[in-house]
């Protein structure tokens, strides 16, 4: 939008208890940075139970990953990444202020994200109905099930809250994909995109991690 | 919105720039922010002091004759939970330090004024469900929350009050994570890192801990949550699941909170004490370091809560000496305060009164803290009063102290009225008094083998527990005291001036309450912090 802002200041998206729109952006972006380090700490305590209970019991991890469904996990990584692409190629045409461009980029990473939470509410409802699901009805064949349903705890834990960021990602890129077909972003004024688009990348690494220590552990004793 | 002039009040400031509730519920002032907050806490204050008095109500006589045991169960872990989340944990921070950050450092506001209002809105609505816990019977887990007791075998509100807990923490990590930034970001110009008034400093240390601690704590009580709800088996041993993980988990946040307990108010008396003693601080450099090296060495002693329950002896000497470690930082500040006021030209004011009241309490809470980081010693006292007075002496001797104080230093900037000096130094005194009688008699209690946690006890344990009990009532008559005189001086206060304690800092260069932006306009700083000695003097008596 803008009159082709020229001079900083006069930025009509200047907060105006900043001085200027790099100390605004600036702080947004450490801001950012500074809250995903908090996401990094409230996941690392479920890694560390994770770490914790594949030593302690590492034959029932083995097992429990083997219940998992390997195609699920593998096309949704596939699904997260492509999803990551398209959220860069946004994030750099809102910096070049190809406001098209931006506006169809985050709707496709939109439907990515849509498309990871459809292929996981199947796979959840696997799960569900093969009584994987911890508590009174989980059931498992094989030795040591009480361990195999530790695992489906940190299971069901992990992949959950990671669905709930997801979930929280695709409605922000929502409001921000609103913002953007009303012109909002451009060469001036980006750091929103810039911002989501860290979210996004975090989710997503999330994923990255979640994926080998879940589906893929047990991966060589099954082929 | 037209400002109608205060009497005596002349100038446009944040208080009558606008009017009525929505110009407060809605406002992104971090100064009135700060007032929203010092609201809210002192409401929790009073709940949290309430179950305080009926526990020493209580103790009163040997036998449990006021309440039952699980009603006295409730009521220790409410208290707990009330004072710990909803008091102390946002007590300097969001009160002082969102007040003061921005116009310390000669900023508009924080960073994220939105983001500021949004955490006060977070912590209501983490209160909300706090309340809702102790109207509908509360929970009675102890503040801690131990498995499996909180998972397996208790049918009170357990995750009401987990969550509560939970949605608070968010309203932390919000805050840290603006102040952060602000001090990162918003500094004016000339005001570099090692001209940041030390209240600064030690804010920023805080905020690290909030930001890198509340998460783990978060993600501890979410897990307790999906334990009782659909039985997850994380922390669960029928399932093979480890306590001892909940335990590592719980205080990898709560030992740091401590520190995110005390460290704001150990800013405040460096405030305090440079001021009333009119020296800059000595060794400003160890001191600003020293919060910086508690933050991170806080960070590394956490099983120190842990050395009976069954952690291996090698990991409890490891955390037993880093716990020693923490004392160097800690004894640097009290040794640099000390020497702040060496030879300065100390006056007796109630703020200084307060740091006087912190330095000593928070030495005795700190040498005791060395008893319990002992391995040896520490199997004789845990878990009984000796740990409950030392925990005090930091929690309500040192911060609650420093609060009070900082309250009283920066009320003139707060409300534009001067406190009635007299009943500010007799509410000191009886602070001081009453906290000492209340807690003093715990360490020997402790030391006797009285255990915490049980709501009868030993005749013979009596006389120490009246004293006890008495302290606590004269305590409450203390907190009462600077509610009463605050609320009468924001009428018929004296009108404060821009700088009522000849005080350094950009904040006392600002009127009095400060205008909504703060400064009328941007100051540049070409000084260092505490230049007392060159900067005016302005005399202080009375």
């Amino acid at each position: 939008m803008s009159d082709s802002a020229t001079v900083a200041d006069h930025n009509p998206a200047l907060q105006h208890h900043f001085a200027d729109m790099e100390q605004q952006q600036q702080a947004a972006t450490m801001g950012m940075w500074v809250f995903l380090i908090t996401e990094i700490m409230f996941f690392g305590g479920m890694f560390l139970a994770y770490m914790v209970y594949r030593y302690m019991y590492y034959a029932a991890f083995v097992a429990g990953s083997q219940a998992m469904d390997f195609w699920y996990g593998t096309i949704n990584t596939i699904v997260l990444i492509c999803s990551s692409l398209t959220m860069a190629l946004a994030v750099r045409a809102s910096q070049v202020g190809q406001r098209k461009a931006l506006v169809a980029l985050l709707i496709v990473t939109m439907l990515f994200g849509c498309a990871f939470m459809g292929i996981k509410a199947i796979e959840y409802t696997g799960h569900w109905r093969d009584h994987q699901f911890p508590g009174a009805s989980f059931h498992f064949e094989g030795p040591d099930p009480q361990h195999i349903e530790i695992f489906f705890s940190l299971y069901w834990a992990m992949t959950g809250f990671h669905a709930l960021h997801m979930l929280i990602g695709i409605v922000v890129v929502g409001f921000i994909t609103f913002y953007a077909w009303r012109g909002r972003y451009g060469p001036d004024y980006h750091n929103p995109v810039e911002n989501v688009g860290l979210y996004w990348h975090f989710v997503d690494i999330v994923w990255i991690y979640l994926y080998p220590l879940l589906y893929l552990i047990s991966h060589k004793h099954t082929g | 919105m037209a400002a109608i002039p205060l009497p005596g009040a002349e100038h446009e400031n944040y208080l009558n720039k606008e009017y009525g509730i929505r110009s407060w519920l809605l406002t992104t002032d971090h100064k009135r922010i700060a007032l929203l907050y010092l609201l809210s806490i002192t409401f929790f204050f009073f709940i949290g002091g309430f179950f305080a008095l009926l526990i020493r109500l209580e103790l009163l006589t040997p036998a449990g004759d006021l309440v039952q045991a699980d009603t006295y169960n409730k009521l220790f872990t409410m208290h707990g939970q009330v004072m710990v989340f909803f008091f102390l944990i946002p007590a300097v921070p969001a009160v002082l330090g969102n007040f003061l950050i921005p116009i310390m450092i000669g900023a508009k506001d924080l960073a994220f004024p939105r983001i500021n209002l949004l955490s006060w809105y977070i912590f209501i609505i983490g209160g909300c469900f706090m309340l809702y816990t102790i109207l509908t019977g509360g929970a009675d887990t102890g503040w801690t929350f131990y498995t499996p007791l909180s998972t397996s075998f208790l049918d009170t509100h357990v995750v009401a009050a987990a969550v509560a807990i939970f949605i608070a923490g968010f309203s932390s990590i919000l805050t840290g994570l603006n102040f952060i930034v602000t001090v990162h970001r918003m500094r004016a110009p000339g005001m570099t890192w090692s001209r940041l008034p030390l209240f600064v400093w030690a804010n920023y240390a805080t905020s690290i801990i909030q930001v890198l601690g509340t998460p783990v704590l978060a993600i501890t009580l979410a897990l307790v949550a999906l334990e009782r709800l659909f039985h997850f088996g994380i922390f669960d041993p029928q399932k093979g699941g480890d306590p001892l993980l909940f335990q590592h988990l719980f205080w990898f946040y709560s030992h740091p909170a401590v520190y995110i307990m005390i460290l704001p108010g150990m800013g405040v008396v460096s405030e305090i004490v440079a001021c009333f003693s009119r020296k800059r601080v000595f060794g400003y450099k160890f001191m600003a370091l020293a919060v910086i090296a508690i933050a991170v060495f806080g960070f590394l002693v956490w099983a120190h809560h842990m050395f009976v329950a069954g952690i291996s002896l090698y990991a409890a000497l490891v955390f037993s000496l880093l716990s020693y470690l923490v004392a160097v930082p800690s004894a640097i500040k009290v040794f640099n305060w000390t020497a702040t006021m060496y030879k300065g030209s100390i006056s007796y004011t109630t703020p200084m009164l307060y740091a006087f009241g912190f330095i000593g309490l928070f030495t005795m809470g700190g040498l005791t803290g060395l008893f319990l980081a002992a391995l040896g010693l520490d199997v004789h006292v845990t878990d009984t009063y000796f740990v409950i007075a030392h925990f005090h002496y930091i929690m309500v001797g040192g911060m609650v102290m420093a609060y009070i104080g900082g309250l009283h230093f920066w009320w003139p900037k707060i409300s534009g009225r001067m406190y009635p000096e007299s009943w500010g130094r007799l509410a000191a005194l009886t602070i001081f008094i009453g906290f000492n009688l209340t807690f003093f008699p715990q360490f020997i209690l402790g030391y006797l083998g009285m255990p915490r946690r049980y709501w009868q006890y030993s005749p013979e344990y009596q006389v120490l527990n009246v004293l006890s009990t008495a302290g606590s009532t004269i305590l409450a008559v203390g907190y009462v005291l600077p509610m009463v005189y605050f609320l009468w001086s924001m009428r018929y206060g004296k009108v404060a001036d821009e700088n009522p304690w000849g005080a350094a800092g950009l904040e006392w260069m600002t009127a009095s309450p400060p205008p909504t932006f703060n400064f009328d306009e941007t100051p540049e700083v070409t000084w260092e912090a505490y230049n007392y000695g060159e900067a005016k003097e302005v005399p202080v008596e009375r």
